[in-house]
Order: C-alpha cells, then structure tokens, then sequence
C-alpha cells in the first residue's frame, strides 16, 4: 500500500503511457493516433518532472535561508522535449490535412483500401 | 579554427537550413545547399584525419566543462560515421537537382534543401555529440526533418508513408527518451563518458536494465532492425528518389551508430540480476531480418521497393557482426556500414536516374533500358554486384570478414545462412538484369541517357564500389582500429 501510494506519480505515468500507446496502436483514426502520441509523450515528461523534486526541496532559486533544492536539470530538459512534442504534433497535423485532401479520409482502414484498389 | 571543427561539422548545416531559406529559389538553394554539404564533408574529412593521428577529441560545448556541460566527443568511430553520412549527403546532393526537377514542384524545392540541410545536421549531430539527451534532441531534429522530406515524394502514398513513419519514429523517439530519464535518475548525469563510469556501479538495479532495453528497442525501431522494419519499405519506396538515395546511406547507419555506442561504451558489459543473452538476440533477430526480407524483395513489382527491403536484410547483416561481437565482429559491422553506405547510394541513385527519365521503377518498364540507358543500367549492375558480393566489390569486403568472424566463433550454421543470404540478392538483382537486358522493351519510343549530373554522381559511387573493393587500406584499418577501441573500452 506505501508504495502504490508513495510513488503515485510514478503509478500515473505508466497509466498514462499504456493509454497513450493503446490509442496510437488501436485507433484507426489518423487524429486520434495523434491525440495517443501526444498522452504517450507527456506521461514521459510527468517521469522526467518526477525525477526532479526532491522531498522537502524548493523552487531552484538562490536563497540564503533555504538549503534544499529540487533538481531544475528535469525540468529543463523536458521543456526541450515539450518543444520536440509540439513540432512532432503539428507536423504530424499537417500531414493529417494533406492526407484527407488526398484521400478525402483520415481513417487508416479506408486509406489502405483506396491505395491497394488502384 | 581547427579546434572548433566538432561543433563547426554540426553547426554549418544547421545555420545553413536558414540561411537556404532565406537565399531561396531553385539552382541557388541547390548550389548553396551542396556547398554547405560539401564543407561538412571536407570538416569531416579533417576530423578523422586528425582523429587517426592524434587520438580523441573532447569539445566543451560554450567552455562549460564535461561532465557539467555538453561535450562533443569525437572517436575514430563517430569520426568514420560523420564521413559517411556528410559524404552520401554530397554525393546525393550532387544529383539533387536534375532529380527533384522531375519530381518535385518548382516552389517547394527551396523548403525540400532546407529540409535536408537540418536532417543532415541533426545526423551529424548525433554522431558527434557525447551528451545522451542532446542525442534525443538531434533525433527529432533529423526524423522530423526526414518526414517532411518523405512527404515531399510524388505520389500520396507518400504522405501516408510519412505519417506512418512519423508514428513509428515518435513511438520510438519517445522509447529513447525513457531510457535516458531513467539512466538520468540512477545515475544524475547525461555525459556518456560519465555514464559509463558510474552506470557500473548501479548494474544490479532493474532500473539500469530497464533503461537499457527502452533505448535498445527505441534505436532497433530507427534502425528498422526486424520485426521493427515494417515503416521502412515503403518509407524509402515513396520517398523523392534522391532522398531514398541519401536515407538508405545515412540515416540507418546513424542508427546502428547509437547502438553500438550504447551497447558498447555507456552501458556495462553485463547486468547482474537479469542475463540477457544478448549476442544471441542480436544473431537470431539479424539472420531472420536477412532473409526474410531478402525473400520479400524477390517478390516485389517495384524495384525501389525490392531494393529496400534489400536494406533491411543488410541491416540484418551488420546487426549479426554485432551479435558476433569480439574485435572481428565489430569490424566486420564497421566495415559493412561504409560498404553498404556505398552499394545502396549506388543502387538508389541509379533508379533515381531511371525515374528521372521514365517516371517510375516496376520491373516491367525497365525492360530494354540496358540498351536505351547504358551509363546507368551498368551502374546498377555494378552496385548490384556489390551488393551480393561479388569479388573485386566492396561488398564481398565485408561479407569476407563477416564470414570469418562468424567461422572464427565456430558458428557454422550461421556462416550458411550468411551464404543463403547472399544466394537471395543474386536472384533479386538478377530479376532486375534480366529485365535490363534480356527483355525486349515494350515499346521503342526513345529514351535519353540520364542527366549529367546524376551520372556523375552514380559513376562516382560506382568507382567507389570498385576503388574499395581492390584497396581495402582506408575502412579496413580504420575499423579495426575503432573496433578494438570500443572492445577495450568496454569495463
């Protein structure tokens, strides 16, 4: 019981990652898969942030009377890879856009079927 | 000037993608894209050289020391790695012109050289970078650039291609990056050098173990390692033809690059709770990528798909040399990475040539081009030839030391299936010089040779092929130099 309740956040990010890939597997719907990656993506950032606090730490800001920081390495880093998720999804948007003028679909099944059928 | 080559070989083509955009238009954005390559090349060029004679180079990033800082670390092994890749990105880049001309419209050829300027950077940069999260950043900037470049192709399928690849790559990205959080979390550094003395310290964690099989599977979904290969077909199928020509050089062999280095240099040589036989997971997993896939290419109507599942099968091939592993195995990998880096770009660009002329690549319309298109079916032939690993090719090169070093560990059953798999790229490339030459064309209306510029380019690699084959000094000392400093760096 502590630890499922001491590591929660650890408990959500995997939730979340599993519901992210299911979605991104199972969807058939191109925005849909894109809406997966992007949970996918930010329980990643929930491990990252995680890994940064420290018990009884405060804000990383220089202050004689505090001697306990929390690690702002994480924090910098994932905001790299907020910008990473932000590009992967509007390219990935743009490239949904000019598939449904293409195709006039954005379900995976009805895409396949117009390629093989030509 | 000469110490700042690690960042110059990153920073040039990064800071070129703006300034393409920026000069714009046509011949212009090629010339200047070509030129920027080329002094990537040459940077290169400079880097191994010194590299060999002088040994390591360690870059501090803005004077911020490692372990603090980010360090760019340059080896003899990502030293011959940033030759390759900014080589085919030249050799490809040279041909661009007259290629896209024909496959892509008049406007959106500046974007598609800004493109390739910030995926050859981001290849670069992962090569040279000594830092595990900057690896992270430079993938995405290389796979976000690659899906752009793909989606660029002439048909739509090449925009669910990209898409494709785009989920994949991501899925896989994202792989990498758990396993550099959680290395992050047991050990409080990024540095590799770093890692790799303290991640020893931690082996009997589960944490350390998980770290290593995310990044492992993240790095075999870039590296279209089998059962992961199924974006790469036709990726590389419906991609622009000179952008199939560049990837299929590069971008796997980055990927087989992070591979290496994490296998080898960050992680400890073996995990005390949990033993994975990993060389035997490396064996089994190439040879069924070699011939599956090799099998697969023999039925495929479309040439450039045929050959592209040829790259997985390769890939298969230098993923088998790892498994092997010891000093042989890894330079027969090595090896094969320059080699296959060679007969690819020469396969590709020569259908990127027939493309140019005739518009597509089935086996059907090539019947007759060995007369119409002498200059390029030969280059083809050439590269196919290389490919099997024929005597007097580069390819037989490696494939040589890929079977002894699978000999010399008494693996006999694996040498075999090594020969089968060879046997499979004679019948796959023999379909292709069958229609050549011994099939009447279907039709006699005439057909020009292709541009200069490509045959240029193809009859460069096509020399290459031939040129390493015969004087094997240049990738044979150097990789077994490389090889033997990865094993003795292992702790």
């Amino acid at each position: 019981m502590t630890l499922l309740m001491s590591h929660y956040n650890y408990w959500i990010v995997v939730a979340l990652m599993m519901v992210g890939f299911f979605i991104v597997i199972a969807q058939g719907n191109l925005v849909k898969k894109i809406v997966g990656l992007n949970i996918f993506q930010t329980s990643v950032f929930i491990l990252y942030i995680s890994a940064g606090k420290i018990h009884g730490g405060s804000a990383p800001i220089l202050n004689d009377s505090i001697t306990v920081y929390s690690n702002p390495l994480p924090h910098v880093l994932i905001l790299t890879a907020i910008v990473v998720g932000i590009a992967t999804t509007a390219l990935g948007l743009a490239l949904v856009i000019r598939i449904n003028k293409a195709y006039g679909t954005i379900e995976e099944s009805e895409i396949q079927q117009r390629d093989h059928s030509c | 000037m000469l110490s700042h080559l690690p960042i110059l070989q990153v920073i040039l083509p990064l800071l070129g993608a703006p300034a393409c955009l920026i000069l714009g238009r046509g011949k212009i954005a090629w010339l200047f894209a070509l030129l920027v390559s080329a002094l990537s090349f040459c940077i290169a060029a400079m880097l191994l050289h010194t590299v060999y004679h002088q040994g390591v180079i360690s870059y501090a990033l803005g004077g911020w020391q490692a372990p603090w800082g980010i360090e760019y670390r340059i080896d003899l092994l990502n030293a011959w790695l940033l030759l390759i890749v900014s080589g085919s990105s030249t050799v490809a880049l040279l041909a661009a012109q007259s290629s896209i001309n024909v496959e892509i419209a008049p406007e959106k050829q500046t974007i598609f050289f800004v493109a390739w300027l910030l995926c050859l950077a981001g290849l670069l940069g992962i090569l040279a970078t000594g830092d595990a999260f900057n690896v992270f950043v430079f993938l995405e900037v290389s796979s976000l650039s690659t899906y752009t470049l793909i989606s660029l192709g002439p048909h739509r399928q090449s925009l669910w291609a990209a898409f494709r690849y785009l989920i994949m790559g991501t899925i896989g990205a994202t792989f990498i990056l758990i396993g550099i959080g959680l290395m992050y979390i047991m050990t409080g550094t990024l540095n590799m050098q770093d890692l790799a003395q303290r991640l020893p310290l931690a082996s009997d964690s589960s944490t350390v173990f998980t770290a290593y099989a995310f990044i492992l599977v993240g790095i075999s979904l870039k590296l279209a390692l089998f059962p992961l290969h199924l974006w790469l077909p036709n990726a590389y199928n419906h991609a622009p033809s000179i952008v199939t020509t560049f990837l299929a050089a590069s971008a796997t062999k980055v990927a087989l690059y992070l591979l290496i280095r994490f296998t080898y240099t960050v992680f400890p040589s073996h995990f005390s709770q949990i033993d994975i036989p990993l060389e035997e997971i490396f064996i089994v997993l190439g040879i069924t990528g070699v011939l599956s896939a090799s099998v697969a290419a023999i039925y495929q109507a479309d040439v450039k798909r045929a050959i592209a599942y040829s790259s997985v099968a390769q890939i298969g091939y230098m993923v088998v040399g790892l498994g092997i592993g010891g000093v042989l195995g890894l330079q027969a990998t090595l090896l094969h990475v320059f080699n296959h880096a060679l007969m690819k770009a020469t396969l590709f660009m020569a259908l990127a040539a027939i493309a140019c002329r005739i518009g597509v690549t089935t086996l059907t319309s090539m019947q007759g081009l060995g007369r119409k298109m002498p200059w390029t079916s030969f280059g083809f032939v050439v590269g196919g030839l290389s490919l099997i690993g024929v005597p007097l090719t580069a390819g037989f090169i490696s494939k040589w030391y890929l079977v002894s070093a699978a000999a010399l560990s008494g693996r006999w059953g694996l040498v075999v299936l090594i020969m089968v798999g060879s046997l499979l790229a004679i019948v796959y490339i023999w379909r292709v010089v069958e229609a050549l030459y011994f099939k009447p064309a279907a039709d006699s209306t005439p057909i020009k040779e292709a541009p200069l510029a490509m045959l240029l380019a193809l009859w460069l690699l096509v020399f290459a092929n031939v040129y390493f084959g015969i004087d094997t000094r240049l990738p044979v000392s150097i990789s077994a130099e490389a090889a033997t400093a990865l094993q003795e760096g292992r702790p």
